[in-house]
């Protein structure tokens, strides 16, 4: 098992970048997530580790060695795709036994591994069964199996879940998760769902328009967003922004939204008079009839132990996530209070979070 | 709009008995919602509605009169698919008007183009009407599909699993419209899913429907909290409810003849362990604004929400004790 280093990648097809100078470290036994959406390059950047495509320029280093040149095949590492083609032909066995065939591997050392495989995935049970009988989750854990029984450097996932439905991807994360923990091998993983993202990194990459908009583990990215793009992109039902104009003195730990005076973290530079956006995760917003915040119930969305309310107010539309034990009709006139350490700020014109209290006590905690 | 109601309906196809004993009523401006696994007979019973299939027993009753033996078109009712196909070379207008320009309509122009403009107004894709439907994001399409049902003032509004091609962002927006313009127009919306979110999130009642069966119908909060047995327990929660035997919880008193006991998250209090602890954490999963607590009963797993900011590691020691949980029986059956 191997780090993997990424130093100054940048890919280039005709005009269009790509990937732009991208640095990343994913360290011995991590499992890192690269997050966006399509088109955002995650995908070109895991074909580049995986040898797949060529930098334009840029370096690759696997376990310490330049692998930026090498040939797909001299990388130790197995690639599981999201439409993984089993051999329809062969048994579960014989299809995860078949890269070390090709290898020559003696057949008893084949069969120790696949069933070694067979273990970790749980699925002893279905090896000497036919692969065209099997549910989607059984094909998948085959797959698996076809990369891990190659005991690789690390492994490289393009959506392996993408075509399985929602509640069943949900299960499915928990269970590479709990495979990742047993093997503790290298992960490069690619997804375009956040909730993947969140259920099993160790460090997500959220990307944007071939740039890496920020790096760190995931409940760092969800509490201290860099960027709006960032804010939105995690969390169901996203961060809000509520939009206001004004100007802030270093030191000032308060925003005024219209008649209300807003309490959040001190803000650690100088705005000149701008466009800003107040972010406001959904879980850090209550309803308080005493807040000269007010908005009118767009609609409430039950669900269970919680309930989504959508809540219409003269800075934007907001989503907040509160108990379902209290009722909320629509048109209703509220009050609304957020969690005011818990607040970001963010400059509307370049997207980016300004410095607060909030971000310096991630940097130190 | 109309009340459309189903009588003890019942549909084979060949040896396989799709639907069996369906009494549904759809109250007049209701939005109902079926919620099932693939197979349990919920596009069966929109299409018995829409006149597409012929049930072998039972009555389809639409605004109080038995159609069973209509046709399609006598009985007025607007189906919107999964895959929404619209006219690709018509613009998203000539797309709308389409289904009001059918000669038995006779519509002028004039009452076509008020028409049109109030529903795209409503769906919001008015900026978009000049538009080629092809050159429309996967989001708009879908909402000029559900315009195209809107325009033409039917009984009822049958709609299968019409969000499920979209991604999530564009389904949680579309989830909150679908709903408001449903309730704006006191429209009557038979929807089927298997998507709990949008059951619950959408509907006035749902249907639980279970190999043909209609097991349960109620308001989402009658069904979440409480299912008439542990199939229907199973299909409504997130993270879905715990099934536990009563011997994982020794100190808990359970009613006689308990077989399994369903736990919610709103059913189980942690505490950190101060001695007589029988839980322990196994991996805590941060999805943000919620985190899964993976916990192990003795043999059993169990998962919960807990806060965010919860001061909890792997391998700590934990009380669980429920409170008011869910009861069912040897058959399955909740008990009390």
């Amino acid at each position: 098992m191997a780090e993997i280093r990424v130093e100054n990648l940048h890919k280039s097809f005709g005009d269009f970048a790509a990937v732009k100078n991208s640095n990343f470290v994913v360290e011995n036994g991590e499992f890192f997530i690269l997050l966006g959406p399509s088109g955002c390059g995650k995908t070109t950047t895991l074909r580049m580790i995986a040898g797949l495509e060529l930098p334009t320029s840029g370096r690759i280093l696997l376990g310490g060695d330049d692998v930026t040149f090498k040939r797909a095949a001299e990388r130790d590492i197995a690639f599981v795709f999201q439409l993984f083609a089993l051999y329809p032909h062969m048994n579960v066995r014989k299809n995860i036994g078949f890269s070390l065939k090709c290898q020559g591997t003696p057949s008893a050392e084949i069969n120790r591994r696949v069933e070694e495989a067979a273990r970790i995935l749980r699925i002893e049970h279905i090896l000497d069964k036919s692969v065209s009988g099997l549910s989607g989750g059984d094909r998948q854990r085959v797959a698996l199996g076809r990369a891990i029984v190659r005991e690789p450097m690390c492994f490289l996932m393009d959506e392996p879940l993408g075509a399985l439905d929602s509640e069943f991807r949900h299960l499915m994360c928990g269970e590479l998760r709990g495979l990742h923990n047993r093997l503790k091998a290298t992960t490069v993983y690619v997804t375009h769902d956040q909730l993947e993202a969140m259920s099993m990194a160790d460090k997500i990459a959220v990307m944007n328009k071939g740039l890496i908009e920020q790096f760190g583990p995931p409940q760092d990215l969800y509490a201290r967003p860099a960027s709006m793009f960032v804010a939105d992109f995690l969390g169901s039902p996203p961060m809000n922004f509520l939009h206001f104009n004004a100007g802030l003195a270093r030191g000032s730990g308060e925003a005024r939204l219209g008649d209300a005076i807003v309490q959040m973290p001190v803000v650690h530079e100088d705005i000149a008079p701008s466009d800003l956006a107040l972010g406001v995760r959904p879980e850090h917003i209550s309803f308080d009839d005493r807040s000269a915040l007010r908005g009118s119930v767009y609609g409430s969305e039950y669900l269970g132990t919680t309930q989504i309310v959508t809540v219409n107010t003269d800075f934007g539309q907001i989503k907040a996530r509160t108990k379902s034990t209290g009722e909320v009709r629509p048109g209703a006139n509220v009050g609304l209070r957020f969690h005011a350490d818990r607040l970001s700020l963010f400059d509307r014109g370049s997207g980016r979070a300004i410095r607060s209290a909030l971000y310096e006590e991630g940097a130190h905690g | 709009m109309a009340e459309v109601r189903l009588e003890q309906v019942e549909k084979r196809f060949g040896d396989t008995v799709a639907v069996t004993g369906i009494n549904l009523t759809i109250a007049d401006g209701e939005f109902v919602a079926l919620l099932g696994p693939t197979g349990a007979g919920k596009t069966t019973t929109l299409r018995l509605i829409a006149g597409l299939e012929k049930p072998d027993e039972g009555k389809v009753f639409i605004g109080g009169r038995d159609a069973t033996g209509q046709s399609p078109a006598e009985r007025n009712v607007a189906f919107v698919f999964q895959q929404y196909s619209l006219y690709p070379h018509l613009s998203v207008y000539d797309n709308l008007a389409f289904p009001l320009r059918s000669p038995v309509r006779k519509a002028d122009d004039a009452a076509i183009r008020q028409t049109v403009e109030r529903v795209a107004r409503l769906l919001r894709i008015e900026a978009k009407l000049g538009n080629r439907a092809t050159r429309l994001s996967g989001g708009e399409m879908q909402r000029v599909a559900i315009g195209r049902a809107l325009v033409r003032d039917p009984s009822i509004f049958l709609m299968d699993e019409p969000l499920s091609s979209l991604d999530a962002k564009l389904r949680a927006d579309l989830r909150l419209e679908l709903k408001h313009i449903q309730r704006d127009l006191g429209a009557t919306v038979l929807y089927v899913t298997h998507d709990q979110i949008e059951a619950l999130t959408m509907a006035n009642r749902i249907g639980v429907l279970d190999h043909g069966r209609l097991v349960q119908i109620g308001s989402p909060r009658e069904i979440y909290e409480t299912p008439r047995n542990l199939y229907v327990a199973t299909r409504l929660g997130m993270p879905a409810i715990n099934l536990l035997p009563p011997q994982a919880f020794p100190q808990h008193q359970v009613p006689p003849g308990t077989r399994t006991i369903g736990a919610r998250t709103e059913h189980v209090a942690i505490a950190r362990a101060n001695g007589g602890a029988h839980a322990k954490v196994e991996w805590i999963e941060h999805l943000g604004d919620q985190n899964h607590l993976h916990l192990r009963v003795g043999d059993h797993k169990l998962i919960t929400l807990v806060d965010p900011d919860v001061d909890l590691g792997v391998g700590d020691s934990i009380d669980v004790t429920l409170r008011g949980p869910l009861y069912f029986g040897t058959d399955g059956e909740r008990i009390g």
